[in-house]
């Protein structure tokens, strides 16, 4: 076994930014969407401002309606509250820290919505 | 001066562009972030009024919200950073001038946030009982200066004079159980306070009606969920709103739902747990006018989205009455382009003009935050308009819409009592040490004379 982590503990994910780049990144089953941002230093400037604890929504993520309707816990009340708050909340938002990997979700793609990419005054 | 050594030290080995950020607050430090990544050349030099940082997410953000402060830790990590210098204890406008900075800086950005608020305009607005907000918050935040408010809570009624977050926030602390504050960093002087307050019902007071309510969810939900506490809503003022409802974006859904659900309950709760505190929101009702014991309001109807006053009138029962319908921006340097009016400074995505023309800006000075924005929006709001100008002092820079090339000396430490970054991890970590012994996060070092003792200058 050694420290090595187990082949099918690992959950492959991309984020794609609002300009289309995506970044390859993973995590392993049991970590968050945030987890897997903070751990593989994934470049997106202010995600995850209160550090997981469902009081800022800078971990706002928009997924593909499948992978959406796939997700294994529907949002809760606090967490749409936030999401409330989110800039571009989409029908298929959910905020990273939120979503636990699962061995099924191997290959998903997330979108980052725009933040400082979109002419928004100051 | 130990410190002061180290910073000039620092100050030889700097070359390339150098910027100041006027202001510590989570629009300085979320520029600072940017452009320290995205300017692999450029220092960063932080000017904050106060010995210590963080502006109100420190002195605004309740203290029962601990979580939101986390905030800091990043701020800490872009504070650490080599080319980030920090000056606590210098303030624009007294202990420097903007002339002085822009002489020493390629570019400054103003950041310094909004730290007066908005009055009524009423008469009697200046009695004992009648006290902002804003006051209020700085007072159980532990703001130097703020100590000596001793707001009257032996009164039965408070009536809070608007409906925004800061509003909730502050109808939360008064309605909380003490034990709930006691494990938070709530000064200690206001804790006692609290502890011996008498304060059983507040009152909520909005110009206009639930659909257009100022509170989010969130803030709403917590109050419910408040222990021993009962929300009652006017039915009157929800006449019609539940045929709205369709019509409505999904936040102002959610949030009027919940007031419905929650008006809904009303009549089952209030028989239930009659012997506690109340929250008391009132919907369409203009202030008009103060006296002792009340406070009279014109009853409004909407049109249009805009509150109309009638002739009719309300008095509500107000042994203290909290205004709390914004902050605004204070002018801190007479070479600072600023709106009274609005309460901020003038400019276009962030870029400021000249004074007296319409289009035309200041090369090299911008500004963000509250300060730019005018006093609404979470830190959220702020972090995305902090990032947006801090790209557009980048661009101005790629584009040579200002001087980057002449050799710019910085801030120059004189005979001035500065608080370095180190001298602020002295006063942190004594907080949070004296915090320990009663349970709280920290205990807030509120005289600056103390501070600046313990900062070692
Ligand atoms: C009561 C209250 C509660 C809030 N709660 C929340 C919340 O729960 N969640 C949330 O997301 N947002 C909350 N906010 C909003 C959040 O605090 C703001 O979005 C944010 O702080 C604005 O940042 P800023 O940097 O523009 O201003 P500030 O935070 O005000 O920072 C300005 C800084 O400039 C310094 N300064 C002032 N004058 C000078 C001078 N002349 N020279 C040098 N420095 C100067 C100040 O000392 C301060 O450190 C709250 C706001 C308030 C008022
Ligand atoms: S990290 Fe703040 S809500 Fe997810």
């Amino acid at each position: 076994l050694g420290l090595a982590l187990r082949q099918q503990d690992v959950v492959n994910v991309t984020f794609i930014r609002a300009n289309g780049e995506k970044i390859k990144s993973s995590g392993k089953v049991g970590d968050s969407l945030l987890d897997v941002v903070v751990n593989n230093n994934v470049d997106l400037d202010g995600f995850g401002a209160c550090e997981g604890t469902l009081t800022c929504s800078t971990c706002h993520l928009i997924f593909k309606v499948p992978d959406y309707d796939k997700l294994p816990e529907k949002p809760g009340d606090e967490e749409l509250d936030m999401l409330d708050l989110a800039y571009d909340l989409t029908d298929t938002s959910r905020l990273g820290c939120q979503i636990t990997l699962t061995k099924d979700m191997d290959g998903l793609e997330v979108t980052v919505p725009a933040t400082i990419n979109d002419a928004r005054a100051a | 001066n130990t410190s002061a050594i180290r910073l000039q030290n620092v100050q030889q080995v700097t070359t390339g562009k150098r910027i100041c950020i006027v202001g510590a607050g989570p629009a300085g430090f979320y520029a600072a972030q940017y452009l320290l990544k995205q300017l692999s050349d450029c220092t960063v030099d932080i000017v904050e009024k106060l010995p210590v940082p963080f502006g109100l997410v420190r002195f605004g953000v309740a203290p029962d919200h601990p979580e939101v402060k986390n905030v800091i830790n990043t701020f800490t990590k872009t504070a650490e950073n080599p080319r980030l210098r920090f000056f606590g204890n210098v303030s624009l406008g007294q202990d420097i001038s903007l002339q002085e900075l822009r002489q020493r800086y390629h570019a400054v950005l103003l950041t310094y946030g909004a730290d007066q608020d908005r009055e009524l305009q009423l008469q009697n607005e200046q009695e004992q009982h009648v006290i902002s907000a804003r006051k209020f918050v700085a007072w159980y935040n532990g703001l130097p200066g703020a100590e000596q408010l001793q707001p009257d809570l032996s009164g039965r009624d408070v009536t809070i004079v608007g409906q925004g977050n800061v509003a909730v926030d502050v109808a939360r602390v008064l309605l909380s159980p003490i034990d709930k504050l006691k494990i938070t960093d709530t000064t200690e002087y206001a804790l006692e306070a609290l502890a011996r307050s008498q304060v059983q019902r507040v009152h909520l007071v909005g110009r206009r009606g639930p659909l257009q309510a100022a509170f989010t969810i969130k803030e709403l939900r917590e109050m419910l969920k408040l222990p021993n506490v009962t929300t009652n809503w006017r039915s009157s003022d929800f006449t019609g709103i539940a045929e709205q409802l369709e019509q409505l974006q999904r936040p102002r859904r959610r949030l009027t739902e919940l007031m419905l659900k929650s008006l809904s309950e009303q009549s089952t709760r209030s028989s239930t747990a009659a012997a506690g505190r109340q929250f008391l929101p009132v919907f369409l009702r203009a202030p008009k006018a103060i006296s002792a014991k009340e406070m009279e309001f014109a009853v409004t109807q909407l049109r249009e989205g805009v509150a109309v006053a009638t002739d009719a009138t309300e008095c509500l029962p107000a042994d203290l009455i909290l205004r709390s319908i914004g902050y605004k921006s204070s002018c801190a340097d007479a070479g600072i382009n600023f709106d009274p009016q609005r309460g901020h400074v003038r400019h276009e995505q962030g870029r400021v003009l000249k004074d007296g023309e319409e289009k035309s800006v200041e090369p090299g000075l911008y500004v963000a935050g509250w300060l730019a924005s005018g006093p609404t929006g979470v830190i959220l709001t702020t972090m995305n308009g902090a990032f947006a100008v801090a790209k557009t002092i980048c661009d101005d820079i790629t584009a040579k819409a200002f001087d980057t090339a002449s050799t710019k000396p910085g801030f120059e430490v004189g005979s001035q009592r500065i608080v370095s970054w180190d001298g602020w991890l002295r006063i942190d970590q004594q907080e949070c040490e004296a915090g320990k012994s009663k349970g709280k996060p920290r205990e807030k070092i509120v005289d600056i004379e103390h501070m600046l003792t313990i900062a070692g200058v």
